[in-house]
């Protein structure tokens, strides 16, 4: 039995901003292109870190049609939100004016919040660090907004009028998965007919740069910083820190239909397991990775051999990329050598916990035009790493079903099924 | 039908009681734990209250390894959750994989923890940074310990919504047990009084600036000015009713009947508040009329216009002086995503003990027309009550608990 049209939930609208591209038509073209953006940083001086890489956005808040207002009361993430947000509304042909605002909602995720901004902030309040009472004459007048990060869902409600069920899901980086499984559920419960949501970090800082340099979990290949990305490859040594943003227009699938809306895809299957494990560490068995995938297929009623690609979290540590590896052998079976996997982060890098909805944007344009994205710098496959991929070139193939998946700092393991609401199920 | 979600087990960190027991007896004497902020010197700050907790010892409750890499909070919070388990009759590690997860509030993270290694890192530089910091600090840190402490495998959550989280991470936690999870340890633990959390809490213009503590937070009185914030909160077993009488739980405090989330409109719209649409939309998923409720746990916030519009709210709904409202959270602060399932626990407690705790501090203003609960605690029958939770930038929450079956 499939489920009723008014418990199916669907995308009907994408925005993206991300590195080397703002906008989902940019973001698509440089995923099919191979293009990487990662390079070093920017923002600020990295030559005492260890780690110099980042993939930054290059975003001009004004440009981007935000108002003076709303720049000057929100850190970059929010801005990202605000911006994106009001992409995916357009994209998705939704009149905000005939929307019930009480059956609107917003579900943000973000892994680490305001974080530049409160490096910032903290700098010019502790006076460069030499207070230990902290001075707030010289802090920003909406510290308050940094402090805690919902107000990320505040902005985005604002922007689109909701003033239905919202929050933000802070998951660390399986946050843009968690948030878009979150609002599907609202959805699925009768509580919203529409839900804005997705992800968004902008974790660009000193702070961050330093706490990973402290783990060493960032690449440190500083003079090869366009190729620093490396999921996959024998040689990867670190993920490459990254920011920006996806948010999707989520609505019931009879609530598209009766609108006309272009639907990309259902969000047909959503789990989350934890490991239980380490706050940083991964079981290198993959078990409940693995876990969770079957039961986002099992939501779904698809079987393993119906996924027609797989989004990696493919972040380029050593240890994720052979405990993913092992959760999709797990779990698909021999599926997992047929199917092609691969990791949009060697391209726009790990935007923490942006990038799980980053990645559903990717597996979502991937079934639109069935295309797949590759893996970018991948020349030498790690012998442990025996899947397909997909190195350095996209590839066109039917694609009907798409596995995302995500881990994270807390041992968190997520799992997303998107496909076609018209597919048969089992 | 799906599972109903019974609370069998609370945990309960405040300024006025470490531990349940502890916690209810001084909240019925009402004790109030406001006074000056000894934890770092606050006398230079407008606001210089808050509730602390004293005597908390992580040492004695956590092995020495977790304490480098954890913040106060999360200690709280670990130790929290495990007096909740115990409460509940649970060991974890008789329970199948995947069967409990932990789904919890934050607010603004391990802050105090972060404010130690942003001044190494701007006065030391990078290098001196602690290899802690990447997890001590976000806010997904204390979902995450305590899953590991407890070998807890389940759906796992962490939401955000200001002070309002408390309530939708237990809402959140429903739904994953009306979806199959046995139980999920829930609810909210937060801290963050430290100079650098003050100086970003001030900046939210709710702190009041008064500086005695018998008058500092006083909800609902002509002379309310904000509040006082706090530090700790509650973690709650919630748990499918089925398996909790399958595995003959030493007792249910209650059944999780409703809940509802919604935001304000936009500054500057005529909308109106969204406050009511949660409290009817709460009752309506609790299949209960404005009558059943017994009483309602006030957000309480303390800033005359939002305390305007709770206190219109309830006579809207409940009529005027319709139902008993309290609001015990003025003898502790406000504990941000903590204070929430705080206020749960207390009605939990409330139903068990059929006795309603008082609010201390406020004279009720008489505009507001609210039944408030002052002075000494007043018994009655009690089978149902509402929670009420709002966080800045407009979110309101409503949950309402049902006393258990007999």
């Amino acid at each position: 039995m499939s489920r009723p049209d008014d418990r199916r939930v669907v995308i009907t609208g994408i925005g993206v901003t991300a590195p080397g591209a703002i906008g989902t038509k940019n973001f698509w073209q440089l995923l099919t292109d191979g293009r990487t953006a990662t390079r070093r940083i920017s923002f600020f001086d990295p030559s005492p870190f260890r780690s110099q890489i980042a993939a930054e956005v290059d975003f001009d808040a004004e440009l981007a049609g935000l108002t003076p207002q709303e720049i000057r009361r929100t850190d970059r993430a929010a801005q990202f939100a605000i911006v994106t947000a009001r992409e995916a509304v357009e994209d998705s042909g939704l009149d905000l004016g005939a929307l019930d605002p009480a059956r609107t909602g917003v579900t943000i995720g973000s892994a680490v919040g305001a974080t530049t901004g409160l490096d910032q902030e903290y700098r010019t309040v502790s006076d460069g660090g030499r207070l230990d009472v902290v001075d707030g004459t010289y802090a920003v007048p909406h510290l308050y907004n940094f402090l805690v990060p919902s107000s990320f869902a505040t902005e985005v409600a604002w922007a689109v009028g909701a003033e239905g069920p919202s929050t933000v899901v802070s998951t660390g980086c399986t946050s843009g998965l968690d948030a878009v499984g979150y609002a599907a559920e609202v959805i699925r419960d009768g509580l919203a007919d529409v839900m804005v949501a997705g992800a968004t970090d902008a974790p660009i800082s000193p702070i961050t740069v330093a706490c990973f340099d402290a783990i060493k979990a960032t690449t440190a290949r500083n003079d090869d910083p366009e190729h620093a990305s490396r999921p996959f490859d024998a040689s990867r040594n670190g993920f490459v820190l990254g920011e920006g943003c996806a948010v999707f227009v989520l609505e019931r699938l009879d609530h598209a239909r009766a609108r006309g809306a272009h639907v990309y895809a259902e969000v047909a299957g959503y789990a989350t397991r934890s490991n239980a494990f380490h706050m940083t560490g991964l079981r290198p068995d993959g078990r409940e990775m693995a876990e969770a995938i079957r039961v986002a297929l099992d939501e779904a009623r698809l079987d393993a051999d119906r996924v027609d690609y797989v989004n990696a979290h493919g972040s380029g540590t050593k240890q994720n990329d052979r405990h993913e590896t092992a959760a999709f052998k797990a779990s698909l079976g021999e599926h997992a050598y047929r199917t092609p996997v691969s990791s949009i982060k060697s391209m726009v890098g790990h935007s923490l916990g942006a990038i799980g909805s980053i990645e559903i944007a990717a597996s979502a344009l991937a079934m639109e035009h069935h295309v797949v994205p590759p893996t970018a710098n991948l020349h030498t496959p790690d012998p442990e790493c025996d899947l397909d991929y997909v190195p350095l070139t996209a590839r066109d193939q039917l694609v009907d079903a798409v596995l995302s998946v995500g881990s994270g700092f807390g041992g968190f393991q997520s799992a997303v099924v998107l496909a076609r609401p018209e597919r048969s199920v089992r | 039908m799906s599972a109903r979600a019974v609370v069998t087990g609370l945990g309960v960190v405040s300024p006025n009681g470490l531990g349940l027991e502890e916690y209810w007896r001084n909240t019925l004497a009402g004790r109030s734990a406001v006074r000056e902020v000894t934890r770092f010197d606050a006398s230079s700050y407008p606001s210089r209250l808050a509730g602390e907790i004293d005597g908390f010892e992580a040492g004695e409750h956590l092995p020495g390894r977790l304490l480098p890499q954890t913040d106060r909070m999360t200690r709280l919070a670990l130790v929290s959750a495990d007096w909740a388990l115990a409460d509940a009759g649970v060991e974890p590690d008789d329970l199948p994989d995947y069967a409990a997860g932990v789904i919890t509030a934050s607010h603004s993270g391990g802050f105090e923890f972060g404010q130690h290694e942003l001044k190494a890192l701007w006065s030391k530089g990078g290098q001196y940074v602690s290899a802690y910091q990447s997890f001590a600090w976000f806010y997904a840190v204390n979902s995450g310990q305590i899953s590991i402490r407890n070998k807890l495998r389940g759906p796992s959550s962490v939401v955000v919504s200001d002070q309002a989280g408390g309530l939708d991470a237990v809402a959140q936690a429903r739904r994953q047990v009306r979806k199959g999870t046995s139980l999920v340890v829930s609810g909210g633990v937060d801290a963050s009084l430290c100079s650098w959390g003050w100086v970003a809490q001030q900046a939210g213009g709710r702190l009041t600036t008064r500086h005695d503590p018998e008058r500092a937070y006083v909800p609902f009185d002509a002379e309310a000015s904000g509040h006082v914030p706090g530090e700790g909160g509650a973690l709650l077993v919630v748990e499918d009713a089925e398996h909790a009488r399958r595995r003959g739980a030493p007792r249910v405090y209650g059944e999780i009947a409703g809940h509802a989330a919604t935001m304000d409109p936009r500054p500057g719209s005529d909308r109106a508040p969204g406050l009511r649409r949660a409290v009817e939309l709460a009752l309506a998923d609790a299949g209960a009329a404005p009558g059943d409720v017994d009483v309602v746990f006030a957000d309480a916030a303390a800033v005359p216009e939002l305390d305007r519009i709770e206190a219109e709210t309830l006579a809207e709904v409940f009529g005027p002086r319709g139902v008993p409202v309290t609001a015990p959270k003025t003898m502790t602060g406000r504990l941000y995503s903590g204070a929430a399932p705080l206020d749960l626990a207390a009605a939990l407690l409330a139903l068990r003990d059929g006795v309603i705790p008082p609010t201390v501090a406020t004279r009720p203003a008489p505009s507001h027309a609210l039944d408030l609960v002052t002075g000494a605690p007043r018994p009655a029958r009690l089978r149902t009550a509402l929670v009420l939770a709002r966080g800045q930038g407009g979110f309101n929450s409503a949950l309402v608990v049902r006393a258990a079956e007999d």
